[in-house]
């Protein structure tokens, strides 16, 4: 694996190794993840390592007093080795989002927040009045605030308009697998947002990755895919390269599709 | 203050009788958790880690104990 990789980052001028930027921040890996769902904490963090991630999502949530043994993910997630990025899943309004954003701040070692604010309980998908509305008062008071929104490019650019540092859309719903339904939207989302775009939810498999990346994105995030895999560690490995694979297909410039067969070989010089 | 009166308080949604006078950071060791690994809210009010050992609860407050959890 190592091999190859410096080959094909030698072929397009290191783009492998050229580190993601997002606000002041650099990421080595444009593959983020999350870390619910899988079924065991031991399987997680070696799917987290196989997935090279540079940035690991996680939700906040009530301590369970019922149980005898309360672990957090903080056990087994050591902030100074893997950059933890709380989420605020679950919440469908604007209050309810900043307040758990604060809660999450309140930990104590990061300004960064993945905001999401769903609006719908069947499809999971953003509320974006309110998700914008979270945004402006979160970067108001200091996050750095990477936004989960639809395939929406107004939103989009509002949210950018706002000042959040990264701007995320949607593939399809979160744990549906679906893959990306909309690659146009994603497309010009890219082309008119400055702000980095992630591709967030709805990635099935490592095709979906790869196919996400090809668009030109700046990354993609995502949980399900991995957590219940058959193989969760397989599975971030596969998405690694699949990652890596759609970002080099993307720089590499891909040919041009056409509806008609041609000939790869010489149709001159055949035979009488 | 009495320190043998009991009062009660929500923590985390539910009923709980605690020992009058007992501070966020009693109430917190009480239930077998590290205070440096969860966040407290109090009435709504985040507390800061330094305020855990001077804040008392009161009967009816509203207490939640919060922490990281896998989330995607």
């Amino acid at each position: 694996m190592e091999s190859s990789e410096v080959a094909v980052g030698r072929a397009v001028d290191g783009a492998l190794t050229e580190p993601l930027r997002i606000a002041d921040q650099e990421f080595d890996s444009r593959l983020f993840v999350g870390t619910g769902k899988y079924p065991d904490n031991e399987t997680m963090v070696e799917a987290i390592r196989a997935s090279g991630t540079a940035m690991v999502t996680v939700a906040v949530r009530r301590v369970d007093l019922d149980r005898t043994q309360s672990e957090g993910i903080l056990f087994h997630l050591d902030p100074d080795e893997f950059f933890l990025l709380p989420n605020t899943a679950g919440c469908y309004t604007a209050e309810d989002a900043i307040r758990y954003a604060r809660l999450a701040r309140a930990a104590g070692f990061t300004e960064w927040l993945k905001l999401e604010v769903i609006g719908d309980e069947t499809t999971l998908v953003p509320d974006t009045q309110a998700t914008l509305e979270a945004a402006e008062t979160l970067v108001a008071e200091g996050f750095n605030v990477m936004a989960y929104t639809n395939d929406d490019l107004v939103t989009a650019l509002r949210l950018e308009d706002v000042g959040c540092v990264a701007v995320m859309p949607l593939a399809s719903p979160i744990g549906s697998g679906l893959g990306i339904v909309n690659p146009y939207f994603i497309r010009e989302i890219k082309r008119r947002c400055d702000v980095p775009i992630i591709v967030d939810a709805g990635v099935g498999t490592a095709s979906d990755a790869c196919v996400a990346m090809e668009q030109g994105v700046d990354g993609v995030l995502m949980n399900t895919a991995i957590a219940t895999a058959t193989d969760p560690v397989t599975m971030a490995h596969a998405m690694r390269l699949a990652t890596q694979s759609g970002r080099l297909a993307y720089l590499a410039g891909r040919m041009e599709a056409r509806e008609i067969g041609i000939p790869s070989s010489p149709t001159r010089g055949m035979l009488d | 203050m009495s320190d043998r009166v009991s009062i009660q308080v929500h923590v985390n949604g539910k009923e709980r009788e605690v020992q009058s006078g007992l501070s966020v950071h009693e109430l917190v060791e009480s239930l077998d958790l590290n205070p440096r690994l969860i966040v407290v809210e109090l009435n709504r009010e985040i507390l800061s880690r330094d305020q855990f050992k001077d804040v008392q609860v009161s009967e009816g407050d509203a207490v939640e104990l919060v922490h990281f959890v896998g989330g995607g």
